[in-house]
């Protein structure tokens, strides 16, 4: 853990917006500029493929070629389709991703600021072990956490609920070291001294001066866990089986799985639903993404950047 | 972070701050990381000691569970193709990332915002998305590609087949993953102080040696951070093959990642208990690893 400590307490948290380095000489490298958008390509393919499949009939997406529209483009009966299928259930687990990722997002973002703030700015008994003992929690993956965490709600009857999703996301532990980093700079002591001597509870400055001040770090925190939770697939695959608190992610591979029928199986009208209900999926998050870059490019990159 | 040790005065108030309202701000995070972290951690440690058996009911067995797993050839044949995954895909993914990072910080190419932006934007993109995407990509009947080579007289890739399906599931980690280790990469070369790279050029140092002596070495901080962050990635691989395993379910069998495994385990054939104790061995693996890793970075650079 200590390496980890070390490369991002000496992190100044602050937002790079410096233009790129010039090189003395300023020319531009065509071989270069064609070798890098040889390589966008590849990452914009499928995103590709999705969209001109989308357009299509599910015999369409047998007969034509896959990465080009057929001649029957159908894009607005594809989404029609999926938002009817199953008395709209598509919908719902639209609804349900928003609802699990926004509140554990918020959650998240809220516990963080707080310990990270308490962490930073106080000094009490067993406060470094305590937050050591969370910082070492970063490591335990995910994955090998959901089983057990699958097997305590059980016990207390948690599971198939939406609080078996939302709970488990509440706690961030990476969002904690950052949002202690975070403080450390952003929150002057000054300020808080200034507040006490006027009087202001710790509430008060806690909620009026110091999550405004914590803001930007706060939104980084949330779009993490709310990446992390709108993409989630293992805890809720094991924690649900009622369909209709199913987030995107589980219904999708649902109806994936009623799709590889074949070609010919009875379901395979599904493809084209899952095909389309991926794009609808996809959409928001990369939307969102592309107007919030000015926070992810300073936010994600808050540990890994070196003084 | 000077703290008085731990046994100081029983006085709550240190010379820092207010003592009184501290341990408030941090108890409900630590309420609930007690509760959802360490209570399922506790709670698996202790189911994984017990069996279930059909006659005699649950009765504890001490470390056999720990004993079966590690001669369990399923969980360790999952293990080791996940390793093999590791240590093909993760150099790759990286590599990608970093030459990536160097040409977007080198100033010398066009379109360096919309490169940027369009290598990142698959980590915006649902692993289960990004599966079901490749996964029709790579299909034999109406896949492009097999379409393509059909066209051209070529045979057809079995991207699904045995042989190719880890290339085929690195393949999908490397298109989520490249982007975000890249804008990592990019943002920690960005910190670098310019004067560094005046002072490398005045030292009569080219494009290439700044790379390799001034940027390189500022990089190793976040290139640690990735390599940890896909250790843990790697280890855990469930979503990608969990969901190819619909398209080629006589490729990837309920045992084909460490972490499937388990997943059968728990809940195909309900053995909770034996459940418990692999996915305990799992996450003490990648703790392992990851530890590694950073110790063996560490050592070779630092006296």
């Amino acid at each position: 853990m200590t390496t980890l400590t070390r490369v991002a307490s000496r992190t100044p948290v602050t937002h790079r917006r410096t233009p790129p380095h010039k090189s003395p000489v300023q020319r531009r490298s065509t071989p270069l500029t064609i070798a890098m958008l040889a390589a966008l390509a590849y990452f914009l393919l499928p995103l590709f493929w999705l969209v001109v499949a989308s357009t299509k009939s599910t015999q369409d997406l047998f007969t034509t070629f896959g990465l080009w529209f057929s001649r029957a483009p159908q894009l607005l009966a594809n989404i029609q389709a999926t938002f009817t299928h199953d008395d709209g259930v598509f919908a719902r687990w639209l609804l349900n991703t928003v609802v699990y990722a926004v509140v554990s997002a918020a959650g998240a973002a809220l516990l963080a600021a707080s310990a990270g703030y308490g962490f930073a700015k106080f000094r009490f008994r067993g406060d470094r072990a305590a937050f050591n003992l969370v910082l070492g929690a970063i490591m335990v993956p995910a994955t090998a956490l959901a089983i057990p965490t699958y097997l305590l709600f059980a016990k207390a009857d948690l599971v198939n609920t939406p609080w078996a999703i939302i709970l488990p996301s509440l706690v961030s532990p990476f969002g904690l070291y950052l949002m202690r980093i975070y403080a450390q700079d952003a929150v002057p002591d000054s300020i808080l001294e200034a507040a006490r001597i006027d009087g202001a509870g710790e509430a008060a400055i806690f909620f009026k001066i110091v999550l405004r001040l914590l803001a930007p770090g706060l939104v980084t925190v949330v779009l993490f866990t709310l990446v992390s939770t709108w993409n989630n697939y293992f805890l809720p695959l094991i924690m649900l089986n009622d369909p209709n608190l199913y987030p995107i992610t589980v219904g999708l591979a649902s109806w994936a799985s009623q799709a590889v029928g074949g070609g010919s199986g009875a379901n395979s009208d599904m493809l084209a639903l899952v095909v389309t209900g991926s794009l609808l999926s996809v959409a928001p998050l990369v939307v969102a993404f592309l107007l919030l870059q000015r926070y992810w490019q300073s936010g994600l990159t808050t540990g890994g950047v070196k003084q | 972070m000077t703290a008085a040790s731990p046994k100081g005065p029983p006085r709550p108030r240190r010379r820092l701050r207010t003592g009184g309202a501290g341990p408030l701000f941090v108890a409900p995070f630590l309420v609930l990381f007690l509760v959802l972290f360490l209570a399922p951690l506790g709670y698996a440690a202790y189911l994984s000691l017990f069996q279930n058996r059909l006659i005699g009911g649950t009765t504890f067995v001490g470390l056999e569970n720990y004993l079966t797993a590690l001669q369990d050839p399923l969980l360790l044949e999952g293990v080791a193709r996940v390793a093999a995954f590791f240590v093909i895909q993760v150099p790759v993914m990286l590599l990608l990332a970093l030459l990536f990072a160097l040409a977007l910080d080198s100033g010398l190419m066009r379109l360096a915002r919309v490169v940027r932006l369009g290598i990142f934007v698959p980590y915006a993109v649902p692993s289960v998305v990004a599966s079901l995407m490749w996964g029709y990509l790579y299909g034999a009947d109406y896949g492009p590609f097999a379409q393509l080579s059909s066209a051209l007289g070529l045979p057809v890739p079995r991207f699904l087949s045995d042989d190719w399906m880890l290339p085929s599931l690195a393949n999908i980690v490397t298109w989520e993953f490249v982007g975000y280790n890249m804008i990592l990469l990019y943002a920690a070369l960005r910190a670098v102080p310019q004067e560094l790279y005046e002072a490398a050029a005045m030292d009569g140092a080219g494009a290439w040696r700044i790379a390799w002596s001034v940027k390189l070495p500022a990089l190793r901080p976040a290139l640690l951070l990735a390599l940890v962050f896909s250790v843990i990635g790697s280890f855990q691989l469930f979503n990608e093959p969990n969901l190819l395993q619909r398209l080629a379910p006589d490729v990837i069998d309920s045992a084909y990642t460490a972490n499937l495994y388990a997943y059968s385990l728990a809940f195909t054939s309900q053995q909770i208990n034996y459940a418990a104790a692999v996915s305990f061995l799992l996450g003490l693996v990648i703790v392992i690893v990851s530890y590694a890793v950073l110790l063996t970075a560490n050592r070779r650079r630092t006296p």
